[in-house]
């Protein structure tokens, strides 16, 4: 069964970002264009400092871009989108349930109807009978999926993840990378998924941004030929999935140089 | 090691020393050595303390002190939480407020008592007053730096989720903040018992203090020891107190 796209349209034009500090001007994004599609998996991939987390933030409403300009398509959806960071971002001092309800709560949301939706947010990542705990009581991969719930709850029309599941061990990381594949065909949200590794991107997302060291650019951008619903464990192991990771790894290869020659220097 | 765990050797260990210093303390003076008129034994302080209890004299001052503690602790740790959060969270109020701590902080607080007792009168309110002055600022202290210490990714997560300011300052500054409003009200607990028993040695004529210092002018030792003693009593349990209520407060601290 095809996946069901209709989540936002994302529409960046001349996005710009620079950071003015006495040690001179940092150039964070360098005039990037990208359009994302309704219910597109994007992933974004670069070396550290490529600017791809600040691009995230920018979307996420965290921080402003110089110039240029964002337009985004969310209409139809209770929030324009919601963001699931690297470390999880739990607020230790809530239990499950209360960070997964925070999202509603800030939004005004009664009690009548939030419960059967933080319920079903609980459920759809197999946490229903760990609501109670807090989060320095749950492992790593725990965390993210209560997190990745927070997120689900406020039914965004796009997601931000940024290096969700960076922290785990490969096999959760796996474990949870199918999850979010599987949360994603069922829903066909947009999302905008950043981080370091080309293997992840490539195994979740139908198009990888791949972004050039110190300034941002975009290098290249990679539709990944595989069709959904994908077996992620499978797929890894195929051949066109080697092949396609050696074409791209020689891409990013120059930038990591590239970006490694500067810092010596 | 016949059976003695660490534990236990550890909670022996612990014990020697005060135990040990109160025999020695009594067998030189049982020896004869000092005058057991102005340096009492422990045991002569025991019996005091025994008879002060069973005359309900004790109980009076005891009620009398801990009213104008605890009514001191809250009303200066109450507005000293709520400013310590407002300055973590608009920079304005920071800099509008830093200055007075800066200037205020150091003053001795015992320094105003003749101050509050121009302005409050000779009664509870004055020493209340004292103990509330006192109190607040360690705790605007800890609960600005607990508030200014919460790691960015919550406020990013807050905003990210659209709370209002109401909501981040009850649910996210307040809660964040909490560890250290706690560690802030421990110092405050034992700055109001050493601020209120040196008031109450003037201009009162009840509470510990005016107990010890009014048998300090009868010379009547060993009741002044019963009062130290009693103060050191009441700070520990109430500090047992609060370090329980942190317990259960901030269930999501790692034990």
């Amino acid at each position: 069964m095809p996946v069901q796209r209709r989540g936002a349209a994302v529409d960046i034009v001349g996005l710009h970002r620079e950071y003015v500090s006495e040690q001179g001007t940092v150039v964070a994004i360098d005039h990037v264009d990208l359009k994302v599609a309704p219910g597109e998996f994007l992933c974004i991939v670069g070396p550290s400092g490529c600017g791809k987390s600040t691009l995230l933030r920018i979307l996420a409403g965290l921080d402003k871009q110089s110039s240029g300009s964002i337009k985004v398509d969310a209409a139809g959806w209770a929030v324009e989108n919601a963001m699931v960071f690297q470390e999880s971002g739990l607020f230790p001092w809530m239990d499950v349930e209360t960070n997964v309800r925070f999202g509603l709560d800030t939004r005004g949301v009664s009690r009548a109807e939030a419960d059967p939706r933080v319920e079903a947010a609980l459920k759809l990542v197999g946490l229903s009978r760990f609501r109670r705990h807090y989060p320095h009581q749950l492992s790593g991969g725990m965390r993210q999926r209560s997190a990745i719930a927070r997120a689900f709850v406020t039914d965004p029309g796009m997601l931000l993840m940024d290096e969700p599941f960076a922290a785990l061990d490969a096999q959760n990381r796996i474990i949870l990378q199918t999850e979010l594949v599987r949360l994603w065909e069922q829903t066909g949200k947009t999302v905008i998924y950043v981080t370091h590794s080309i293997e992840e991107a490539l195994l979740m997302g139908d198009r990888t941004v791949i972004m050039t060291a110190q300034p941002g650019r975009i290098k290249k951008i990679i539709d990944v030929p595989f069709s959904h619903p994908r077996d992620l464990i499978q797929l890894s192991a195929s051949p066109e999935f080697g092949k396609l990771k050696l074409d791209i790894w020689k891409v990013l290869e120059e930038e990591v140089t590239r970006a490694r020659a500067e810092i010596e220097q | 090691m016949s059976g003695i765990s660490t534990k236990s050797k550890e909670r022996l260990l612990y014990l020697i020393s005060p135990i040990g210093l109160l025999l020695l303390w009594q067998l030189l003076l049982m020896a004869g050595l000092g005058d057991r008129r102005f340096i009492p034994t422990p045991s002569d302080i025991a019996v005091r303390y025994w008879q002060m209890v069973t005359s309900g004299e004790l109980a009076q001052h005891t009620g009398i002190t801990l009213y104008r503690v605890f009514t001191g602790f809250f009303l200066g740790s109450i507005p000293g939480i709520a400013v310590g959060l407002l300055m973590a969270m608009f920079r304005p109020v920071r800099i509008f407020v830093d200055p007075l701590i800066a200037a205020l902080f150091p003053i001795p607080k015992i320094a105003l008592m003749p101050l509050l007792l121009l302005a409050f009168g000779f009664g509870d309110a004055s020493k209340i007053a004292l103990v509330a002055i006192a109190v607040f600022f360690p705790v605007i202290i800890n609960t600005y730096s607990g508030a200014a210490s919460i790691e960015k990714i919550y406020w990013d997560v807050a905003r990210n989720f659209g709370a209002s300011q109401q909501v981040m300052f009850r649910r996210i500054v307040f809660f964040g903040a909490l560890p250290m409003i706690f560690a802030g009200l421990r110092i405050a607990l034992a700055v109001s018992f050493i601020v209120l028993v040196a008031a109450e040695f003037v201009a009162t004529k009840a509470g510990i203090g005016y107990l010890i210092w009014n048998s300090w002018e009868l010379l009547q030792v060993d009741v002044m020891f019963v009062g130290i003693v009693t103060v050191g009593i009441l700070g520990l349990i109430a500090t047992v107190a609060l370090q329980e209520i942190e317990r259960k407060v901030i269930p999501w601290k790692a034990e």
